[in-house]
């Protein structure tokens, strides 16, 4: 390349190349260790369990619309051996609690108020739940929250629930 | 202008228009969900803004309202 107009096209293709591309938690991969995130509150033993990991924040609409479902969803199937873990990425406390003292969850939430789990997991949306198996792997992604899917996610949760680990 | 000279002009414009992209990630949107970014917060500044735009535009009932401009509703 001799002429400087002709590595141009090179030049843009690096640029585009060099833009962050920062791989989303897929299906199939373990979901990282929750302890090594430093996140604000009690964390529930979920190890052995089917887990429904769900990021939210006090400012998410479809959040709000969210917890009612999953909290029916924690008192049905708990018995069964199914955990719901609420992650919410508000970087400060008091919408954090107002939120839950207006939704009052039936299941744990805790806050990651660095969000450094939620960096290191790119999450797609707001809210996201990643279900993950007895294993700790993650088996499906469910990016924001549609009322009309929750019967296929419940089917979901319960064949996982079936499952031998 | 020299290939040199137009690269190098290129160059510091895609530099420049680099500088000004960004991408929010959903979960760093609560800024853009805060009440101080809602263009309506302050109800007298949309007031003041429906009655110059239904002033220019010769219609009654500004956006809020449907109307032909006539205004007979």
């Amino acid at each position: 390349m001799s002429s400087p107009v002709k590595i141009l096209p090179a030049l843009l293709a690096a640029l585009l190349l060099a833009a962050p591309a920062k791989s989303a938690l897929e299906a199939g991969q373990p979901f990282p260790e929750l302890g090594a995130f430093h996140l604000q509150g009690t964390l529930p033993a979920f190890a052995g369990q089917v887990t429904l990991i769900d990021f939210w924040a006090s400012w998410c609409a479809p959040c709000k619309a969210s917890f009612p479902a999953y909290s029916a969803l924690q008192t049905e199937l708990a018995p069964r051996g199914l955990v719901i873990v609420g992650i919410s990425v508000d970087k400060t406390a008091a919408p954090y609690d107002a939120f839950l003292r207006r939704l009052a969850p039936t299941f744990p939430t805790v806050r990651d108020p660095a969000q450094a789990l939620v960096v290191h997991v790119s999450v797609p949306a707001m809210p996201t739940a990643y279900l993950l198996d007895r294993r700790g792997v993650v088996r499906s992604v469910h990016r924001g929250f549609h009322r009309d899917t929750l019967p296929a996610l419940r089917a979901e949760i319960l064949r996982l629930l079936e499952e031998q680990p | 202008m020299k290939p040199r000279h137009l690269l190098g002009a290129l160059l510091v414009a895609l530099a420049v228009l680099g500088a000004g992209c960004t991408t929010v990630r959903p979960w760093e949107r609560a800024t853009l969900a805060d009440y101080t970014m809602r263009p309506d917060r302050d109800p007298l500044h949309t007031a003041m803004s429906e009655h110059i735009y239904f002033s220019r535009e010769a219609s009654s009932g500004g956006r809020g309202v449907g109307g032909s401009g006539c205004g007979c509703n």
